[in-house]
């Protein structure tokens, strides 16, 4: 007799089954969603990015670069999907950040050094474990400033050195970077772009960085990852092989015009639509 | 030709200066250094002179020299220090007390959004509203004692430290509490290790405020409520009996009570919130 009335209904819609991405791959993109105000950024996205490599993001304005690698490092949340690191989850893996404010990045309240240490502690390493890291680190920085000042007594370019020191402290198996060069003047931009290469070539930490300065993100790039205007899709992805350490020499290579050109092309291409 | 006119004097103005740079130098720098002095010299000079001349009763106005001899014998040892010793005391009492309740649960509040917005409302009212208009109703509660004159002080210093601890978490730098987030802080690490940290800068402009607040009501309690000592008492019973010479030395002695903790707490901050403005 008894008979429920307006049973809920289920629907068993299957997921879909999980594509891992081809060999090499170290995070997997799947069904990425995301809505600003109503209106899609990202709609069932999907992207492989390769281990050990960089991948420069570069695309028209407003199509969510920075949004985009926010929210792979978790400072964003997502609307749908899924985002793996090697098949595991964000909390699972030891990110870095660095961002483009430097002077909002570290805290002044504390030495640079303590900035620099604070991933550190925070995995809760010992005080000789956290030694022996800050002194590698100097090392291989070559670091010509004194880091027991505070944030705010050393230039921009020394602050963001510290920051993509501190970045690098617990060896992350990946490495963001929200145009990290925007806001410093030339001649530190070609410093700390060196640098970078330098513990790439060293540690072949997976990288995202984003960029709005097209030869930079093709200098340091493997992989140029090209956006579409929103709602964002991936325009293209071109490889970018030249051996390492590249040099200003590079940027008169013939592989390194036509990679910049076809970037270009392929920009201008998706900015018109 | 007018432009012509300003570039040559301000090249001769230059040239000038460039020519004799070493002593005009140090004369200038003398000199800044006494400027401040001047405000309180012409003021002791026009009061003088109001006075000599009689442009004020003497009975109302007494003559600087003496006012000030009268102050200075106060506070060494006179009748002054006693009041001077008991309105500070009362002052950092309430204030005191009213860091150990609104600090925390500022910062608490400020970290709570939906907390906030839910009391933000009664805080910006009891905030607005004059703590002396509160005196009869301290007076109902805790009658004429010291602690009523503490209590409503501490009251209205606590409503200021409660609002402008929880203004500082509320604005934290974003970038901040991100790149803590990012390196994988929980909770609990970024509150004690950014937003307490964030929030200093606002929350000392609140500790100013409320103990520049508390020595304002204190006074003015002292006045009214059935006082025995303290400067607000000093003031008007000197008042009563046409004591000017004593009403004036205590009333500056309040202005120097309120100074000294403003410049104390201004040094404070600048120790504790070293990174603030840069």
């Amino acid at each position: 007799m008894t008979k429920v009335i307006n049973a809920p209904l289920f629907i068993d819609v299957p997921r879909p089954q999980f594509r891992p991405g081809p060999h090499g791959t170290h995070i997997t993109i799947r069904g990425l969603t995301k809505y600003f105000a109503g209106w899609p950024l990202y709609e069932n996205f999907d992207l492989d990015i390769p281990k050990g490599k960089i991948v420069s993001i570069f695309g028209p304005n407003g199509c969510g670069k920075s949004t985009l690698i926010n929210m792979i490092a978790g400072l964003i949340p997502i609307d749908s999907g899924e985002i793996l690191f090697d098949g595991k989850s964000l909390k699972d893996t030891t990110i870095g950040y660095v961002f483009q404010n430097y002077r909002e990045a570290l805290f002044p309240w504390w030495r640079t050094i303590d900035n620099i240490a604070y991933p550190l502690k925070l995995m809760g390493k010992s005080k000789a474990e956290v030694d022996h890291r800050l002194e590698e680190l100097v090392e291989s920085f070559d670091v010509k400033f004194d880091l027991n000042r505070y944030p705010y007594e050393l230039s921009g370019g020394q602050q963001q050195t510290a920051s993509i020191m501190r970045a690098l402290a617990p060896n992350p198996e990946v490495l963001f970077l929200d145009e990290p060069f925007s806001a410093l003047d030339f001649e530190m931009t070609l410093f700390i772009r060196e640098k970078l290469q330098e513990v790439f070539m060293k540690t072949h930490t997976t990288m995202m960085l984003v960029s709005h300065d097209l030869e930079e993100a093709v200098y340091l790039a493997d992989q140029i990852l090209l956006l579409t205007k929103r709602p964002t899709s991936i325009a293209d992805i071109l490889h970018y092989d030249d051996a390492r350490p590249r040099t200003t020499a590079t940027l008169s290579e013939p592989s390194f015009i036509a990679t910049k050109k076809q970037s270009l092309e392929i920009f201008q291409r998706e900015v018109r639509k | 030709m007018a432009q012509e006119a300003t570039s040559n004097t301000a090249a001769g103005a230059w040239s000038g200066a460039a020519h004799g740079l070493p002593a005009s130098v140090s004369k200038a720098g003398d000199f800044t250094r006494l400027l401040p002095a001047a405000g309180p010299l012409v003021l002791l000079i026009i009061w003088d002179i109001v006075v000599r001349f009689g442009l004020i009763k003497a009975i109302l106005l007494p003559p600087p020299l003496e006012t000030m001899q009268t102050l200075i014998s106060g506070m060494l040892g006179g009748a002054l220090l006693h009041d001077f010793w008991v309105t500070l005391y009362r002052t950092l009492v309430a204030f005191a007390v009213a860091v150990a309740l609104g600090m925390p649960l500022g910062i608490a509040l400020g970290s709570n959004e939906r907390a906030y917005q839910s009391v933000e409302f009664v805080v910006d009212f009891f905030r607005s509203t004059p703590a002396s208009a509160l005196i009869p109703l301290f007076l109902l509660i805790f009658g004429t004692s010291d602690i009523n004159k503490i209590a409503i002080a501490c009251f209205g210093a606590w409503l200021l430290i409660v609002f402008n601890c929880a203004y500082g978490v509320i604005n934290a730098r974003k970038q901040r509490i991100a790149a803590a987030k990012v390196m994988g802080a929980s909770r609990w690490q970024i509150f004690k290790d950014v937003l307490i940290w964030e929030s200093l800068q606002a929350s000392f402009v609140g500790l100013r405020s409320a103990v520049s607040m508390a020595l304002v009501i204190v006074v003015v309690a002292e006045m009214f409520i059935g006082s025995e000592s303290g400067l607000g008492h000093k003031i008007i019973n000197a008042q009563q009996v046409m004591n000017t010479k004593m009403m004036y030395a205590a009333i500056m002695s309040a202005g120097i009570l309120g100074y000294a903790l403003n410049i104390a707490f201004l040094a404070i901050e600048r120790k504790i919130v070293h990174w603030s403005g840069r």
